[in-house]
């Protein structure tokens, strides 16, 4: 949050050619939000500064700007994350989860619950909080089982090291429907859309 | 003197950004889209620019292709349903030019269909987008004029009205009298307007593979269906949802199931019914299909192949 000047030689660059690099990821952030549970590769995105991930970083470039109130996890406060995103985006940031149309939590282990983040308004849902969760694989986890508009019949995603009562959390953001957060879980160059309409069970629970 | 080169249509000295739209406009358009769908039905609204078309003429439909299209993408556009229509002709040209994109007519080939009221017969298949141009977003418009007050029976999910105008209906003519623009229920939450496509196709929009999109640039409103989303045409249990029917074929092609157009041949009062899906007519066509009419001179292909005698 230091209003200090930015030091532009350690600003890593973000995309070669913004508008069709940007083009080509909104598709597929739009292809997975449209199809919950579908993963997506971001390999060729810029490498961004420590502590984002690849899929992360793209994310943020593609749609962040001026317009966008972005709720950054606090480990990556004064870090070269932040200021590669307020240089490239130009996002204003802000500490009031209430208030962010993004947010930003790498820190999974003081992860902030779904419901501090902007939940909507009965007559515009559209203003809640798309929260991005940065974790350590999107395989490999336990397995849970997603259903939902998007999803034909069920659809089996098996992320890592998310917060113990996730799964409840996303329960409880999708039972409040038509408020509610939409969560797109980002592992390294990897991506997957949680909207807030999908259903998620836990296999064996 | 060497004659200049004509620049071609991606050089960097264009005077406009890829794909018309400035990349700011393209990113606030963005985000409306990942919203409307995950939101499906509901209208979110956006910062609808001015295009280099009227309003009417599909400035939602070109503001929503325009943020989404790539170099790589085949684009389709129809209006009522055909290819060869002055406005269909002029979009596709228009993101030709600006985008660099394939163009196509063919509905299996095309990763974006642009569509003025109409869904094309063929089924669409995931990995394709169907952009719907829409003029009223509203489906309570007509019912409630004030947009607070539409934004709140929204929100309350306050649809009474919606069915006592179906009643209503039923009561003076015996039946649900709306043909195009058929109210739908998506998600047994959100009633949305499916823009003034014929019922007909009404029931394609469920559980259907592709992303659609819906975009009213005049009235700056996005919304979107998922893929495999529920989306009920409104009905009562006595008076169940129907699609039009023709007793009629199509004179040139003889699809039984298609969406047919009423064309008047001359003062007389002869007429034909043609598919308004002019891809899938001449596909039917090149496949064999003989209809009634066929070698009409309003068959196209057939009037290429014999010049006029």
């Amino acid at each position: 949050m230091s209003v200090a000047t930015l030091d532009l030689s350690r600003i890593a660059p973000a995309f070669a050619d913004p508008v069709r690099e940007s083009q080509a990821v909104f598709r597929e952030v739009m292809e997975c939000m449209a199809r919950p549970g579908r993963i997506t590769r971001f390999d060729r995105a810029p490498q961004a500064p420590t502590g984002l991930g690849q899929a992360a970083g793209a994310v943020a470039l593609t749609l962040f700007d001026f317009e966008t109130l972005v709720w950054l996890d606090p480990a990556l406060a004064d870090s070269e994350a932040e200021a590669w995103l307020r240089f490239h985006c130009g996002c204003p940031l802000t500490v009031q989860a209430q208030d962010a149309a993004f947010a930003i939590v790498t820190d999974m282990a003081k992860a902030p619950n779904l419901a501090v983040f902007n939940q909507g308004d009965a007559k515009y849902p559209d203003r809640s909080t798309t929260v991005i969760l940065q974790v350590a694989s999107l395989e490999g986890g336990p397995t849970v089982t997603l259903s939902g508009p998007g999803i034909q019949t069920t659809t089996d995603i098996a992320p890592q090291g998310l917060p113990q009562d996730f799964w409840t959390q996303i329960e409880t953001n999708q039972a409040q429907f038509q408020f509610g957060v939409d969560v797109l879980l980002v592992a390294g160059d990897q991506l997957l859309a949680l909207p807030r309409t999908t259903t998620a069970q836990i296999k064996g629970g | 003197m060497s004659t200049p080169v004509p620049a071609r249509a991606n050089a960097p000295e264009r005077y406009y950004n890829y794909a018309y739209l400035d990349e700011q406009t393209k990113r606030m358009i963005r985000r409306s889209i990942l919203k409307a769908l995950a939101i499906p039905g509901y209208q979110v609204p956006f910062g609808s620019r001015e295009m280099p078309v009227p309003y009417g003429w599909g400035t939602g439909g070109i503001q929503l292709t325009a943020a989404i299209i790539g170099p790589d993408d085949v684009y389709k556009c129809i209006d009522q349903g055909a290819d060869d229509t002055t406005n269909a002709v002029s979009i596709r040209r228009f993101f030709a030019n600006v985008a660099d994109v394939a163009t196509t007519e063919d509905t299996g080939e095309a990763t974006i269909i642009q569509t003025r009221h109409r869904i094309p017969e063929k089924p669409l298949k995931a990995g394709q987008v169907l952009i719907y141009q829409v003029p009223q977003p509203e489906p309570l418009r007509g019912l409630e004029a004030r947009e607070t007050e539409t934004r709140a029976m929204h929100a309350y999910e306050e649809y009474g009205l919606q069915y006592v105008s179906l009643y209503e209906n039923i009561s003076a003519y015996g039946r649900i009298a709306a043909t195009a623009g058929y109210p739908v229920m998506v998600e047994e939450r959100y009633l949305m307007s499916p823009s003034p496509i014929p019922k007909f196709d009404n029931p394609k929009m469920a559980q259907n593979e592709a992303v659609m999109l819906f975009g009213a640039g005049r009235e700056k409103r996005i919304y979107a269906v998922p893929p495999f989303t529920r989306v009920r045409s409104l009905d009562f249990e006595d008076y169940p949802f129907e699609t039009q029917t023709w007793e009629e074929t199509c004179a040139l092609c003889g699809a039984k199931d298609s969406y047919l157009d009423e064309v008047i041949l001359d003062d007389a009062g002869d007429k034909m019914f043609v598919c308004s899906d002019s891809h899938h007519c001449a596909e039917r066509r090149a496949a064999g299909h003989v209809g009634p009419m066929a070698g009409h001179t309003l068959d196209q292909d057939a009037a290429l192949k014999e010049p006029a005698q």
